[in-house]
Parts: C-alpha cells; structure tokens; sequence
C-alpha cells in the first residue's frame, strides 16, 4: 500500500466514525497530497461518503455522531475543541451530488457566502465573481445574465456555479461527492476538465461511483468497503494491477 | 485460483468466448504445422495445398477474436485483470496468426522441395516442429491456468529449437559446399528451418504475455547486450 509521503495537506489517522452505535468507518489512515486530486470508490455503504464529509466537519449536522482519531489539516486535528469549524468548512469547500443552487441570481450565488464573512465592497464582490465563474469554466455562459436566476441554467452549468461558489471562499480543500453523478456525458467531461484545471490551485478529493472517472481525473484512488479502506494506491496501479484482490474485484465488476 | 464470477453474466461469457477462440486457433496453428511438415516428410504435395488453403481459416479467426477484443473494450471499459486478459489476448491473437503465415510458408517451400530429390533425410526438422508445437500447446495452458512457472518454461524451450536451427544450418552449409547442386534444396530446408525458429519465437512470445497477464511485469525484452556476452 502506497502512503503518500510529498506534500500532504491533509491526512487522517487511525479514524473510525459513528452514526450513533453504528460503526461506518474502521481505522482509516490517509494521506492526501497537494495539488492532486485523489478518487474515493467503492460500493454503496463502504464509507467513502461518511470519510468526505468527516473531512470538513460536515458530519458534525448530524446528531449522534462520533468520530475518533484523528484528522489533521496542515498538521492540526481539525476535530480539536478550539478549532471553529465554520472556518475549516470556508478551507475545505464541498461540491455535492446534485446541484443546489440558491433560488437567487447567478451573482448573488456567488457573494452570498462572501457577503456573510465580510466583504462589503462591490467592487471586489464583482471581481471575485468574474474570477470564480472564470475559474469553473462558465463565466462565457453567463457574464451576460449574471442577473438571471441560478434556476434557469442547464444541470451542468448549476453544477459548475456550485463549483465557482465553492471557489468564491478560496478554499483550500475541494471536496466532491459525485459531482457529476446527476450530469449528462457532456456536462460530466466538462466537470472533469474543470478538475484537471482547478487541480493546479486546489486539492481535490473525489467521492464517484463510476470508476472511469476515477481513472480519468485521478493520481490517487482510495478503494474502500464496509467502512474500511482495503487499497489506497495510485490511481494506473489500482486499474491495471492493483494489490489486494478485493480492490481487483470490485473494480472488474466481481462483487456482490 | 478459484476466480469470483462477475456480476455481469454475459460480460463473463464474452470474456470466456475469447478464451476459448484462442485455445480453437491455437489448435488450428498446431494442426497446421503437424501438417505442413507432414507434407514434407511423405513429399506429400496436396496437403501442403491444404495447410495454405486452411490459413484463411486461421486469419478469419483471428480477425474475429481481434473485433471481439476490441468490442469488449470500448463497451466494458475493462479494468484490472480483465484489462491485462484483453490486451494480452489481442497480443496472443496475432502472435497465433503470424504462427499460421509460417505453417504456411513451411507447406510452400515443401512443395518446391518434393518436385526435386530429396538431398538428406529429415531428422531435426519434424524435432524442432514437435517441440514448437507442444510450445504453442504449453504456452496456452499456461495462459487457461495462469501458471507463470509453465509459461517461463516454454521461454527456455525456445534455446533449444534455437540450437537446433543453428545445427541445420551448419549441416547444409557443408553440403552446398560439398556440392553446389545442393544448393537449391538446402536454401528452401533453412528456411523451413527459419520459420519453424520464429514460430518458436512466437510461442516464447505468448508465454511471456501470459507472465504479463498474470504478474503485470513485462518480461518480453531482455538486453541485447548482455545476452551477447
């Protein structure tokens, strides 16, 4: 098993998570590199999910919840009593399976979550949703509709103004699950695209059922499977001749 | 190595189909180099048209195998195992073809050689083609068992049939310069000869695909170099 060693921003250590007495992660340790997007797979129920969202605190909504170990984000337990996690959720930002837009306009997606953590400036609030909607690969879309509601745009485009939203709060972390999972196959290659590309600025941890695409916008792919991760390896490795048998069975279709 | 079945049925019997198409044309290969060297031996001019008649059966096989691949490949996206399986197969698939272009050449030369008298009896031509031939039956066993230690054993065989070429050769180069009317005879012997050694080579060839299938390492070169110290 590979442990990423370069560059780690973020890492978990011997984390196991509980939705009341249910166990739904074991002993997970990770490492995940900067600069790289690293794929989550596995069948439903394995805990991939559950580990995305213990990633930026997302779970702590959920009441009953318990996670033990330990996960650091640039060295320090992010689950630590002092830490605000309001702010590891604007660090770590978080694209979801279906787009959730805000029944707002395009612009006002984008500085909602701005305006709320301070900036008052229109100016800067105009600059930085030129900057996000360019970064998601939709501002040629839109710029002439800014003022349209988020509602009328194509299910790729709401799910690319997720992305521009998520980038607006210049996270550090992108955490996405299934993003393109509700997306037709022109939408899903543009997302990924949009991957490749937000990659050389943003750390991308991908939660996706369909393993070609954990193989095409991969380095690293984590095989998880009843809330244990079994194979945690670089990405050609895991789909031409990974190292445990159970991560070869799943991704050639022998399970269940 | 008891394998778990894939959830797709039809994916596991297409998978199956190529397997199988492969031990048909490895057979069909095996058969025809029985045959062509038969032709020779009993100076037997009908069967070498035979032999090179039947390899349009060979290639038609192997250009169905070939769209069987190719089809499971852009409608399965295989992965893993089943991605080393295909790719080695396709590999396979041509290896077997160029194995029938040679049974084939072996019954063409035959048959100029049967129009004139025979210079020497055979005795190391029907040895080298026994031995290519339990290589190709070998090196296909090894590829249904995945057995690595069968497939690296057919790869030394190929030194022996090696060897055995070299010895032809030296033999008819001291007949043609005995007597220079030999030498249309020996020069259609050596390159029967010559294609029952490349056949060799591509068996070598499969087996070392089927090391590739089954471990994911490629032993397919070795350094020219060392191998010339």
């Amino acid at each position: 098993m590979v442990i990423v060693e370069k560059n780690v921003i973020i890492k978990t250590r011997n984390v196991d998570f509980f939705y009341g007495s249910f166990r739904a992660l074991t002993d997970v340790t990770m490492d995940f590199e900067q600069n790289r997007v690293t794929a989550l797979i596995g069948p439903s129920g394995c805990g991939k999910s559950t580990l995305l969202r213990v990633l930026n605190r997302m779970n702590d909504l959920i009441d009953g919840t318990r996670v033990e170990g330990e996960i650091l984000f640039e060295g320090k337990n992010i689950y630590a009593p002092d830490v605000d996690p309001v702010e590891i959720r604007r660090r770590i930002g978080m694209v979801f399976q279906k787009p959730n837009p805000f029944p707002k306009s395009i612009f006002n997606n984008i500085t909602y979550a701005p305006k709320l953590s301070g900036i008052k400036s229109k100016r800067d609030l105009e600059t930085l949703v030129e900057g996000s909607l360019k970064q998601a690969v939709l501002w040629d879309e839109v710029k002439d509709i800014l003022d349209h509601s988020a509602m009328t745009l194509s299910g790729g485009q709401q799910q690319r103004l997720c992305i521009a939203r998520a980038l607006a709060m210049k996270p550090d972390i992108l955490l996405m699950d299934e993003p393109t999972s509700a997306l037709d196959p022109i939408s899903t290659a543009k997302i990924e695209e949009l991957i490749d590309e937000l990659k050389k600025q943003y750390t991308i941890i991908i939660v996706t059922h369909n393993m070609q695409q954990a193989a095409r916008v991969s380095e690293h792919t984590g095989f998880f499977y009843i809330g244990k991760l079994i194979e945690f390896n670089t990405t050609e490795k895991i789909f031409t001749n990974p190292d445990v048998k159970q991560t070869e069975e799943y991704i050639t279709g022998r399970f269940g | 190595m008891e394998e778990k079945r894939h959830t797709s049925r039809e994916y596991e019997r297409e998978l199956q189909e190529i397997k199988n198409g492969l031990l048909y044309l490895g057979a069909m290969t095996e058969r025809a180099i029985d045959r062509g060297v038969k032709a020779l031996l009993e100076r037997d001019s009908d069967l070498a048209r035979q032999v090179i008649c039947d390899d349009d059966q060979i290639d038609k096989i192997d250009v169905e195998i070939e769209e069987k691949c190719i089809r499971l490949l852009a409608l399965r996206q295989p992965a893993a195992r089943d991605l080393r399986f295909i790719t080695t197969a396709i590999k396979i698939n041509g290896h077997l073809e160029r194995i029938g272009d040679m049974a084939s050449n072996i019954a063409e030369k035959a048959i100029i050689l049967n129009e004139v008298p025979q210079i020497k009896p055979y005795i190391d031509l029907p040895r080298m083609a026994d031995i290519a031939r339990s290589m190709i039956k070998e090196s296909l066993d090894a590829l249904v068992h995945e057995n690595v230690e069968l497939a690296k054993k057919v790869r030394e065989e190929d030194d022996t049939i090696d060897q055995l070429n070299e010895q032809i050769f030296r033999e008819l180069l001291t007949f043609m310069l005995e007597d220079p009317r030999k030498i249309h005879a020996s020069l259609y012997i050596m390159q029967i000869s010559k294609s029952l050694e490349r056949i060799s080579d591509h068996a070598a060839g499969i087996a070392d695909m089927v090391v590739y299938m089954v471990t994911g390492k490629s032993v397919r070169h070795k350094s020219s170099c060392e191998s010339k110290e």
